[in-house]
């Protein structure tokens, strides 16, 4: 057999509609005509593969892979993990977990932001990471700010570190973004909003993990994010999977 | 009432946003950081195969090149085999070639582009018949609330795309060819042979190639992408 297990449906009523024209920009950038939908092949069922060596010692610390000799970012030092799950619940281990964000001003470090906010010399705002064995995940850096964006005249994104997961499979990459318990932005958020069903934004929002925090250094915030499930397949009167 | 399925709901999708290029390729957001990167490069000095560079832009419902797309590819080697423990068809691996990569579009152009090479044939679903070569694309951007993946076939495998079961799950024959890379003469600035193809998915969308075989959409909304194809000698 070519492959073990193909991957569920995906259930796109826990996803946004790619037309939200609230969110103005997906106005042109959102396909019209029906998308193909496609049963899984050997294309759809394997996914690239990173190994540990490709990344370097500091990818996920923010706090210090950007920053100048005995330098520091200013603001909220945090720590954000969570686990690589699937859809049956299974640890996604050994993927790379990609992530970028504003500094503690709003301010990202890119030629096309030209927020008043400044660029905080000791920030880049982007780190990796691969999860281990049991899908776990974690790196160091601060909080990010809110900032406002050109939507309507006064449209502010809620504090939010941006995540890219691969998982096992090409078709189930995914990007999302994780926002903080607490912050009023969130409900009145056009891109938040674009995701229909309220309880499936709660689960982009990541509670404070007092226990995983550094006492008298670093708060924590737990990120737990769900990957599409696979199946045991019959194929051929066989029962593959698992 | 009855029992509840313990099923975990997939992480919702979000926008990639405008500042993609800061996670996935900072280089491009204008500063460096990481030791090594991930990048549009692929074949490596001794990956087998047949070099080529897939250059495209992905354009938005009003024809207009989107600047600040980010595209990724993932294929077969020239063999026909993902390096993936899941491809367990009988065919050489090529442990230089990964089959994955990433690349931003231009932020004045809107081009992007990958240097790889010709992907093999792959076996098809649950090992019937065989798929004719393909790349595997996902695209994300500011606007994008969900990653779209599609595919490219090649024009000089048409007795392959003919027998391929997902070109020909494309209802409308007219449409099949919108996946499907176009060969055009060499462009002036390169002596290489080249191909171009367009891919559509929008209604009251029409495209056309220009006299400089450059994809131009009209009637919008709608969501397209311009592949040229450039083959490189070896």
């Amino acid at each position: 057999m070519p492959w073990r297990a193909e991957f569920v449906m995906r259930d796109r009523t826990v996803h946004p509609p790619a037309f939200t024209p609230n969110y103005k920009t997906s106005v042109l950038r959102s396909p019209e005509r029906p998308l193909l939908s496609l049963q899984n092949s050997l294309s759809e069922v394997t996914g690239p593969v990173f190994g540990h060596t490709e990344l370097g010692p500091l990818d996920n610390d923010l706090l210090l892979n950007y920053a100048r000799e005995g330098g520091s970012p200013i603001g909220e030092r945090i720590i954000v993990h969570g686990q690589v799950l699937d859809g049956n619940g299974r640890p996604v281990p050994n993927v790379l977990v990609e992530f970028w964000q504003a500094n503690a001003g709003g301010r990202y470090r890119h030629k096309n932001d030209n927020y008043v906010a400044p660029i905080d010399p000791n920030f880049g705002g982007c780190g990796r990471t691969t999860t281990d064995e049991a899908g776990h995940y974690s790196f160091r850096t601060v909080k990010p700010g809110p900032y406002p964006w050109r939507n309507h005249v006064n449209s502010w994104r809620p504090a939010h570190i941006h995540f890219s997961v691969f998982g096992s499979g090409f078709v189930q990459r995914l990007i999302t973004q994780m926002y903080f318990e607490g912050d009023p932005l969130i409900p009145i958020c056009p891109i938040v909003q674009t995701i229909p069903d309220p309880k499936a934004i709660e689960r982009l929002i990541a509670p404070l993990d007092l226990n995983a925090s550094v006492p008298l250094d670093t708060l924590a915030y737990r990120f737990d994010i769900v990957l599409r499930g696979s199946r045991s397949t019959l194929f051929e009167n066989k029962l593959h999977g698992n | 009432m009855v029992q509840s399925l313990n099923y975990f709901a997939e992480t919702p999708s979000q926008t990639a946003g405008p500042y993609v290029h800061i996670g996935l390729i900072p280089h491009q957001a204008g500063f460096d950081i990481f030791e090594q990167n991930f990048t549009n490069e692929l074949a490596a000095a001794g990956t087998r195969g047949e070099r080529i560079r897939i250059e495209g832009t992905v354009f938005d419902g009003a024809g207009v090149p989107i600047r600040d797309a980010l595209v990724e590819i993932w294929q077969a080697n020239a063999a026909g085999k993902y390096n993936h423990p899941a491809d367990r068809q009988e065919k050489a691996t090529d442990e230089t070639f990964r089959g994955w990569g990433r690349a931003g579009a231009d932020f004045n152009t809107g081009i992007w582009f990958f240097e790889t090479i010709k992907p093999g044939a792959v076996v098809g679903r649950s090992g019937r018949g065989t798929m004719a070569p393909h790349v595997n694309l996902w695209i994300v951007a500011r606007g994008i609330n969900i990653g779209l993946n599609t595919r490219m076939y090649f024009a000089d495998e048409a007795e392959a795309n003919a027998k391929d079961p997902v070109l020909n799950l494309i209802e409308d024959e007219s449409r099949r060819s919108t996946l499907i890379a176009q060969r055009r003469s060499a462009t002036a600035r390169r002596s290489i042979p080249s191909i171009s193809i367009c891919v559509v998915s929008a209604r009251r969308c029409s495209w056309t190639f220009d006299p400089k075989g450059r994809c131009r959409i009209s009637a919008a909304p709608c969501f397209a992408l311009l592949f040229t194809i450039h083959s490189r000698p070896r």
